[in-house]
Order: structure tokens, then sequence, then C-alpha cells
């Protein structure tokens, strides 16, 4: 008896960190097989896989931002408001007839800028956590947003501009139909996930990234310039908005004040359930993809 | 065995003041090569400010340093780091989620660069830290474990070894076995043994008499800031250093 308890005891302690590390994707799988069964035309149709991939398209470049952040044992509110304010600065330009490669990068400094804005608030001024910063950015950037767009949708973007987030990658050459594309959102996400990877998990200052989370004093002590590379994770948050409000602009072809409207609850949300652990712990960014994609299918459903 | 030794560190009437307060008066310091000096006093007494002024997180207000004969200035504990002298802070400033090698490499990393992307050479760092565990002796499952998973000695055997990464010739360790379970102090005082077989110099502050007998060489004690005695360990006994503590001689 007692045995038999003892190898009980040796399997779960075997399968558990299996299912700490995987429990989310063996999750997705669950509710996609459970959908495909509510919905068996529908569910895993192409089309209806791609567009999922669409819609959590932006949504997984603020997730990524926000994970970089709370790595560090920091938070970033503001990222919805960054990716609304880089997408109506790009209307804006956008509108007054600017040239499509201008058009496409304004976003990416605008957010780059926000980002660097908080990064200079947590750390010259101090504030006792980047909630407050980031809280109070919150709302600056969303009225920024509206005062100068006057607080009205701008629609209408030439087709260079709204490429990456509406374009189409043709896979007749593969014997499939036309409606069987590729969107380019998602070669996108996967290109900036694998840098990203790369970037957190290779580089010297992606590992100090994961130091400060781990004990900012012993980073300190070990001469690494924290403040700096707060700086740069907040702008790369911020950027990466930019890279979302860019993706924004493509799929729904235009500039609208309620984007990104409460997007930041769910990135913190994909970080949290698709990374596990709040805080510190190293986990892998493609888990917080992983929720995204539950996410996605989940809205998808209900 | 002081005249064989070399003469790693001095400090020479070191003062220190805090606005009107005197935190040290002219107090003196020696360690030498292979040497364990046990530095004890009250709360209060100057210990802290003294190791503080030796690693160049604070200036002496008058005195002077000498490392290795000459006389140096020390403008931030880079300085020193880079004379040779290192630090384990009592809260063993260790980055808990990362994995030991690269908690004794932090901030020093060995890397590949790539125009301006520094990465991380994964493999020299590997080999760097199992050829230091092992030359400390120290046991750990692997270098890749994670340092919130290992035990409370172990993880103050990680800090020295960080110390000791990159040629420290004088460390000094702040209450080293404060925070540990009985049976892993004796570890702890083994790995202060073998750095002292080394040939580095190693200042210890304590309040605890066992350790101070178990691996100093010296002890010296400071009172109110000032030094108030100093003995080879062989000449003296625990009821007369404690005496010392409390500034009775």
């Amino acid at each position: 008896m007692e045995n038999k308890d003892q190898e009980k005891n040796s399997l779960y302690l075997k399968i558990m960190p299996y299912l700490e590390k995987y429990g989310i994707l063996l999750l997705l799988v669950i509710m996609i097989v459970v959908m495909h069964f509510l919905q068996p035309d529908v569910f895993l149709s192409w089309r209806n896989v791609t567009n999922v991939f669409k819609q959590i398209s932006w949504q997984s470049m603020l997730a990524l931002g926000v994970f970089m952040v709370i790595v560090t044992a920091g938070i970033d509110l503001s990222v919805g408001s960054i990716m609304m304010l880089s997408l109506m600065i790009l209307a804006i330009v956008a509108k007054a007839g600017a040239p499509w490669y201008i058009v496409v990068i304004t976003p990416l400094i605008a957010g780059f800028l926000c980002g660097l804005f908080n990064g200079l608030g947590i750390t010259l001024l101090r504030m006792p956590h980047p909630f407050i910063m980031t809280l109070g950015t919150l709302y600056i950037f969303r009225g920024t947003g509206n005062l100068i767009s006057g607080g009205t949708p701008i629609s209408g973007f030439t087709d260079e501009v709204r490429y990456l987030g509406h374009g189409r990658i043709d896979l007749t050459w593969l014997g499939l139909e036309k409606s069987q594309y590729l969107p380019v959102s998602l070669v996108l996400i996967a290109i900036v996930y694998i840098i990203f990877w790369i970037f957190m998990n290779k580089t010297r200052t992606g590992k100090w990234i994961y130091a400060i989370g781990g004990n900012p004093n012993a980073a300190r002590a070990s001469g690494i310039n924290v403040n700096k590379i707060l700086v740069i994770v907040y702008s790369l948050c911020g950027f990466l908005s930019g890279i979302g409000a860019l993706i924004l602009a493509g799929r729904t072809d235009s500039g609208y004040p309620n984007a990104g409207l409460q997007s930041e609850l769910d990135a913190i949300a994909a970080c949290i359930i698709g990374g596990g652990e709040f805080f510190w712990r190293k986990r892998y960014s493609s888990w917080s993809f992983c929720w995204c994609n539950d996410h996605g299918y989940f809205k998808k459903w209900s | 065995m002081s005249s064989i030794n070399q003469l790693l560190l001095e400090a020479k009437s070191v003062t220190k003041y805090f606005g009107t307060i005197t935190a040290l008066e002219n107090v003196n310091l020696k360690i030498h090569a292979g040497e364990c000096l046990g530095v004890v006093g009250d709360n209060g007494a100057g210990k802290s400010t003294l190791m503080k002024v030796l690693s160049g997180l604070y200036k002496p207000s008058a005195g002077s340093l000498f490392f290795d004969g000459k006389e140096k200035i020390l403008e931030s504990p880079k300085d020193s780091q880079n004379l040779g002298l290192e630090m384990v802070y009592q809260d063993l400033a260790l980055a808990g989620n990362l994995p030991i090698g690269e908690n004794i490499f932090l901030g020093r990393e060995p890397t590949k660069n790539l125009g301006l992307l520094k990465f991380l050479d994964y493999k020299k760092i590997k080999e760097l830290t199992d050829a230091h565990l092992g030359k400390l002796k120290i046991n750990v499952k692997s270098a890749d474990q994670k340092v919130e998973e290992l035990s409370g000695g172990q993880r103050q055997a990680v800090a020295i070894a960080r110390s000791t990464a990159f040629n420290a010739k004088v460390v000094i360790m702040d209450e080293p076995t404060a925070a540990l379970a009985i049976k892993e102090v004796g570890k702890v005082l083994d790995l202060i043994n073998s750095l002292k077989q080394t040939g580095v110099g190693v200042i210890v502050i304590s309040h605890r008499m066992d350790d101070i007998f178990a691996v100093c060489d010296r002890v010296m004690a400071l009172f109110q800031g000032t030094n108030f005695a100093e003995s080879e360990l062989s000449k003296t006994s625990r009821d007369e250093v404690i005496g010392w503590i409390m500034g009775k001689k």
C-alpha cells in the first residue's frame, strides 16, 4: 500500500514540472479540440484560423513589450494608450499626405518616444513603482491622442501602409486555393518573436534584464547600470506598441479613439497566464504568445 | 608567519566623520596573503564603516590606504575591485532567477561581440564556472542550477565564489555565517580555509566566536571607532575577545 503511494507520488513529481511548463499548451489543445467538435465546419477552417491570428497580431506585440517589463519586476499600464497615440499620429501624418515610408516609421518613433518618456520618468523622477508613472501616462497618452485628432476616427490609408496588418502572402504556388493565404501579420509576429527571444536569452543586455528582475541590488553591485537598462526596456516596450499600432492601422484602415482601450489588461493577462509567474521569474516569451492564442480563440467563441 | 607573507592591504590611521559624529578615529588594519583576520566589535563600533572605507564606498576623512605597498585613493567600489579587493555582502547580492554560473559572472560576462551586440558566451561561462567551483571544492549538482533552488550555505558559497572569480587578493566577508544552519556553517568555514590556501587574504566580520576561532589567524577588536585590541589568535581566548567587544581589557 505504502509502496503504491510512493509510486503515485513519484509519478506526480515527475509530471509536475512538465505540467507547469507545458500546461498552457495542453489547455490550448483541449480548447481547440472542444471547439472543433462544437463547430466542426467552421472552427478549424483556414479562414477562421488566419482570422484569429490576425486578431491577436497587434495584441501580441503589446504582450511582448509588457512581458519584458514584467521580467524586470515592473509594470507598464500605458501600452494600450501608447498604441492609440501612435495610431493617431500615423493617421494624421497619412492624412497630411506624407509618403508611405514616412507614415510607416512615425508610429514606431512615436511609440519609442512614449516608452522613453515612461522610462525616464521611472528612473529620473524616482517613482516608487512603475505602476504610478505608467498609470499617469495611460491617461496622458490617450488624452494627447484625443486632443490631436479631435476625438474622431480618421480612416483611409494607402496599401503600402496597410501591408503589415492587411497584406496576404499568396500560397497558390503550393497548390492551395486563392482563399488559403498567409497573413503578413502572422509572419511579422514570428519574426519579431524570434528576434525578441534571441535578444532576451542570448545577449548580455537580455541577461541583465533578467538579473534586474531577480535582484536589483545584486545587479547594481555587479556594476550594471540598472537605470539605463530600465530606460531601454520601457523604450522597447513603447516601440513594440508602435509596431502594434502599425498592424492595427493596416487591419482596420483607420485611426480611431477607442483603439487599444483596456488592451493593457489583455497584454498583462497574456504575460501572467502565459508566462506563469508574476514578478521576476524567467519564462519563455513564446508562452505569452500561446495565451494570446487562447485568448483569441476564446473571444472568437464567446 | 606574517613575516614571510606579503602585505596585501594596509590602512593607516583612517578617520571618518559623518557630520559631527566620529565613526572611526585613527584606525589601523593590516592583512597579509593567506591570512584570515577576524574583526569584532559591538554594534556601532565602526566595523561596517571601516569595511566601506576599504571597499571605496566611503571616502575616509583622513588617513590612507596602501594596496601592495602603494598608496591608493579609491573613488568607487569599482576601483577597489580593480585592485583585487572584493566584498561578500550580508544580503548575498545574488539574482535568484539566474543560474550559478551567470551569477558568478554577472556584470562581467565573457561575450562574443557581433558589432554593437554582445552575445553571451555560454560555453565559456560554463567552463570557467566548473573550473572555479572545482578549485574551491564547492559541490553543486550543476552550474546550471538556479540560485533560488540552493540552500543558504550553497548560496553563500556561490557568493564567495563570485567574489573570488576575478583573481581577488583580499576578500571581505560581512557576517558570512549569520543566516546559515549549523550544518552549513562548517562548509562555509571550510571554504574560507581553502581560500586562505590559495593565498587570498580574508577579512571576516563576525559576532560568532566559534567562527572566529575556527578560521582566523588574528583577531582585532574595534570599540567606539578606535583600535581597541589586537592579537594572534593563539595568544588569546574567547573570554578575552568577548571582553574586548564589551570594552574591557
